[in-house]
């Protein structure tokens, strides 16, 4: 999901993850709606957000913030040594605050959090915010493991290359519209850019 | 040896404070609720203590074991279904909706009892006590209500640090939305946390009716000096919360030395220095 800044990106998965009721239109989750079902259950049924900005708690140590992720958690392959094993510094500072981590250490929890739910679809938003290339290059390089054990990611980013090389299928959003959507590799850049700036008036199922 | 007997006296009154405060220190510490009617509640639990003492003909500590769950169950529906529908609000609603409880509750036990000042029978527990030394003898029952304050303390401390529902309330307090995207279910979390601190209040309020006499319009009196333990020790901290009562009852029993009016008001002035010195408290903390 890609789009210029305020184009509703956060919005949209905050919805999905339950925390927005929608004015109009369902959500539907393998076709049975999920419009009212409230925000904490949704993780039972296997949708789970990374939020913006991380938003991990700052009273509790690292590893209870990875246990808070299983509070609803479905059964599947992902627990506590699972989530150490995909980022092994973990480990030694389970027992610290998170507080003093890194960005991209803290980001790393907040995906360890929500993979410890077993997740079906694992909503990311702005995984690179605030973080140095390096780190986010990290974090992506681990996307497709994280695809190959079943599950789908719904991905925000504001780095359209980046998003649009990692991902099988790109909308972009503009004013809480989906402008453009396609597989990356049918997607003209010039299309993409047009939908990302508003400058066609082209909206999906509008035609054209 | 004046002096030594007023200390102990002091600290075990703190005792009953911090049993008191910690009610109140919780509920502002997980949901930012103030709840003015918290002395009231304590009040009302009191009374329903007296008539489960004397319609039942059993002793004070039975009553207590009787109160403190049903002010649990109490304390988890007055959550749910009267704070919670304040919260999502404001917060300034909250703090009107608490107030009137306060004054649905006085002037209803108005209503259905007299406004005398009543006590409670504590029988043989009121005069029993360990006699040290010739001047210094110390109750039975303080000794008790400071047990029972320090173990409530306890249990509740560690139920905060390693319950698995005690971790999901100290998320909620840290961010509540986050919270909900993990999958706790706040309003539930909120619920517990409310029937931890009316059980608390249960609690507190027998042990009050030991003490003094009490009457429908005793709770905004007791109110106070649970603030005042509150912010002396810290609020949203257990440990300041023991120790702010224990400070408060010592100023008020050494300062009942000096002159027998002066103990509330030493209270009070004690109060007032450590939020002019130390607005955050003696021991400011999150609640882990
Ligand atoms: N579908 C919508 N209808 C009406 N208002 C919306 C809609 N989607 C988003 N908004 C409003 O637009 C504003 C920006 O939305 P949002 O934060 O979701 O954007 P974003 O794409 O995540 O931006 P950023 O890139 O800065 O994070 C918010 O005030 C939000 O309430
Ligand atoms: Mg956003």
């Amino acid at each position: 999901m890609i789009g210029a800044n305020g184009a509703g990106k956060s919005t949209l998965l905050r919805t999905i993850a339950g925390l927005h009721r929608p004015v109009a239109g369902t959500i539907q989750l393998d076709g049975s709606d999920i419009t009212h079902l409230p925000a904490h259950r949704r993780v039972a049924a296997g949708i789970v957000m990374v939020p913006e900005g991380r938003r991990l708690f700052p009273s509790l140590s690292l590893e209870e913030n990875l246990k808070l992720g299983s509070t609803r958690s479905r059964s599947g392959a992902w627990d506590l040594d699972r989530v150490y094993q995909l980022f092994p510094w973990m480990a030694e500072r389970r027992g610290g605050p998170t507080v003093h981590l890194s960005g991209g250490e803290q980001q790393a929890v907040a995906i360890g959090r929500a993979l410890m739910a077993n997740p079906r679809i694992l909503l990311l938003d702005e995984l690179s915010l605030g973080l140095a290339p390096a780190v986010v290059q990290r974090l992506y390089d681990m996307l497709p493991a994280l695809l190959a054990t079943g599950m789908s990611i719904l991905l925000v980013e504001q780095d359209v290359t980046q998003a649009l090389r990692v991902s099988d299928w790109a909308h972009c959003l503009l004013e809480g519209r989906i402008m453009l959507s396609g597989r990356p590799r049918d997607l003209a850049s010039t299309e993409v850019e047009a939908a990302y700036f508003g400058l066609s008036k082209r909206a999906v199922g509008g035609g054209g | 040896m004046v002096w030594v007997n007023a200390i102990v006296q002091g600290i075990l009154l703190g005792g009953l404070y911090a049993l008191f405060a910690c009610g109140l220190s919780l509920m502002f510490g997980v949901m930012r609720v103030v709840n003015l009617a918290h002395g009231d509640f304590a009040v009302l639990a009191t009374y329903l203590a007296l008539a489960i003492i004397t319609g039942l003909d059993v002793p004070v500590l039975w009553s207590a074991l009787v109160v403190a769950p049903l002010f649990g169950m109490v304390g988890y529906l007055v959550q749910r279904f009267i704070i919670q529908r304040s919260l999502d609000v404001s917060p300034v609603t909250t703090l009107l909706v608490t107030f009137g409880l306060s004054i649905v509750i006085q002037n209803g036990l108005l209503e259905g009892l007299s406004a005398n000042s009543q006590s409670l029978p504590s029988g043989s527990l009121a005069s029993a006590s360990f006699q040290v030394n010739s001047q210094l003898s110390i109750g039975y029952e303080s000794v008790i209500v400071f047990a029972v304050a320090v173990v409530v303390l306890v249990c509740l401390q560690l139920f905060l640090s390693r319950a698995r529902l005690g971790r999901e309330v100290r998320a909620a307090a840290d961010d509540q939305e986050a919270a909900t995207i993990v999958g706790v279910n706040v309003r539930h979390v909120y619920g517990v946390t409310a029937a931890i601190a009316f059980a608390t209040v249960a609690l507190a309020g027998v042990a009050f009716g030991m003490y003094s006499s009490f009457n429908p319009a005793a709770g905004p009196q007791r109110l106070i000096f649970a603030f005042e333990a509150v912010v002396i020790g810290g609020v949203g901290s257990l440990w300041g919360t023991l120790a702010g009562g224990i400070i408060l009852g010592l100023a008020q029993v050494l300062g009942s030395q000096v002159d027998t009016s002066f103990g509330v008001l030493a209270g009070h002035l004690v109060f007032l220095i450590v939020l002019a010195l130390r607005p955050n408290g003696l021991i400011p903390a999150r609640l882990s």
